[in-house]
């Protein structure tokens, strides 16, 4: 397999460093990376996993609003970001296997580097409960 | 295939009587098949091309892996762009925003430069590289940026059955000591792989590289696994660092080498020296 661009490895290096939950996508949506924080909300290790198809880590967590009703996964940052290429944003609740509902916000950005092709999308969660 | 090293030195050039043995002139190498030639960054190791000798054709080809001065600082003495017969044909990086030509013309004008790029007696032809596939005469060519600070490609070159690497300055992986396990998360991977020759950057050892993570060069043991994990063929340690004399640099190559147990030949970048592929 070849290797993925440099804009997506070096993303991968960047969320290795981060302590807040960082998710990476390839323009089909497939989870390329999440790190070590991600993987609390994910309740999967990445080296366990490696990329999951995004059939497989969009049902892992259920999006809802504030009345509990299911957000439809086109509204996601991360799946808007993918559909139009640029920077989304929304505050939302995921609930975990557990059934425990943690209220979210998540930002997405398009990865485009300097080929100007766009190689997938980044998204950053901030758990709005947790103190950093 | 040849290559001819005609710098080998990184970060600035060094005519110290301590570093004569790997040579003083920052990167340049030339790949040679027959009587057809390119030139790899323009170090201050191009005023070693025998231009007057081997370039009897107007044009001239010069591929940058980018704008950092020691791969650029011998362009502003490289005869043919005085010469009004000659084409060169400069390739490098696409920057996010900025020309190739506006770029160098940041370098190429005064105060730091007697004349602007305009007004270089050469036709000057600039072609801006990003992730491709090109050719030049019978050599292949492909770039694809790697990491390193600033827009940087990597060059392999292909002539028939036969392939080079080139990647002068490279941290294929930041701050850690070895590569991520998947093949797919190694910078420059795809340019390297199962190449004859590899010429990789190894500017520091691994205690130097402790200090200097970021800084966008490899030590010669994250050199060493990157060629291992490309099955590339036989690895050059180039980029020498200017801080070290040749005595420290074979030193400290001969301490890395008695820790490790590779299938393929390594050797340190020699100036002058000629690689047959
Ligand atoms: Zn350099
Ligand atoms: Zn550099």
């Amino acid at each position: 397999m070849p290797a993925h661009e440099i804009e997506i490895i070096l993303s991968r290096q960047l969320a290795d460093c981060l302590t807040v939950p960082v998710f990476i996508v390839n323009p089909e949506g497939t989870l390329l990376f999440y790190n070590e924080p991600a993987e609390g909300i994910l309740g999967k290790k990445f080296q366990d996993t490696g990329p999951m198809p995004v059939d497989d880590w969009g049902t892992s967590f259920f999006p809802h609003d504030e009345d509990g009703k299911d957000l439809n996964p086109l509204e996601l940052p991360l799946v808007q970001t993918i559909r139009n290429k640029v920077p989304a944003h929304k505050t939302f609740w995921i609930k975990s296997l557990n059934g425990k509902s943690t209220k979210i916000s998540v930002t997405s950005i398009p990865i485009i580097g300097r080929s100007k092709v766009f190689s997938g999308a980044m998204a950053i969660f901030w758990d709005n409960e947790v103190k950093l | 295939m040849k290559v001819k090293l005609h710098g080998t030195r990184g970060a600035y050039p060094t005519s110290s009587p301590t570093n004569q043995t790997y040579g003083g002139n920052t990167s340049c190498i030339e790949v040679i098949h027959g009587d057809e030639r390119i030139i790899i960054d323009a170090g201050t190791g191009i005023l070693g091309v025998d231009f007057d000798r081997y370039y009897k054709a107007s044009r001239i080809n010069i591929l940058l892996t980018h704008l950092h001065m020691d791969h650029i600082q011998g362009l502003a003495f490289c005869k043919p762009l005085f010469n009004p017969k000659k084409e060169v044909h400069i390739w490098g990086p696409s920057g996010s925003s900025e020309s190739l030509q506006s770029r160098l013309n940041r370098f190429l004008s005064p105060p730091l430069f007697p004349i602007p790029l305009r007004d270089i007696p050469a036709t000057l032809i600039i072609k801006e590289l990003p992730n491709t596939n090109f050719k030049i005469g019978k050599f292949e060519i492909s770039s694809e940026y790697i990491s390193h600070p600033g827009p940087t490609v990597g060059f392999r070159i292909k002539c028939g059955s036969k392939s080079i690497t080139y990647m002068p300055d490279h941290e294929p992986v930041i701050g850690k000591s070895h590569l991520f396990p998947d093949d797919d998360w190694v910078s420059g991977f795809n340019l390297a792989y199962q190449s004859d020759l590899l010429i990789h950057d190894s500017q520091y050892s691994k205690k130097e590289y402790q200090t200097k993570v970021g800084w966008g060069h490899s030590s010669l043991e994250i050199a060493a696994e990157f060629c291992s994990r490309a099955k590339a063929k036989h690895l050059i340690l180039f980029h020498h660092d200017p801080t070290n004399t040749d005595d420290e640099r074979t030193e400290m190559f001969k301490t890395f080498m008695s820790t490790v147990n590779y299938d393929f030949p390594i050797e340190l970048a020699v100036q002058g020296q000629e690689i047959e592929v």
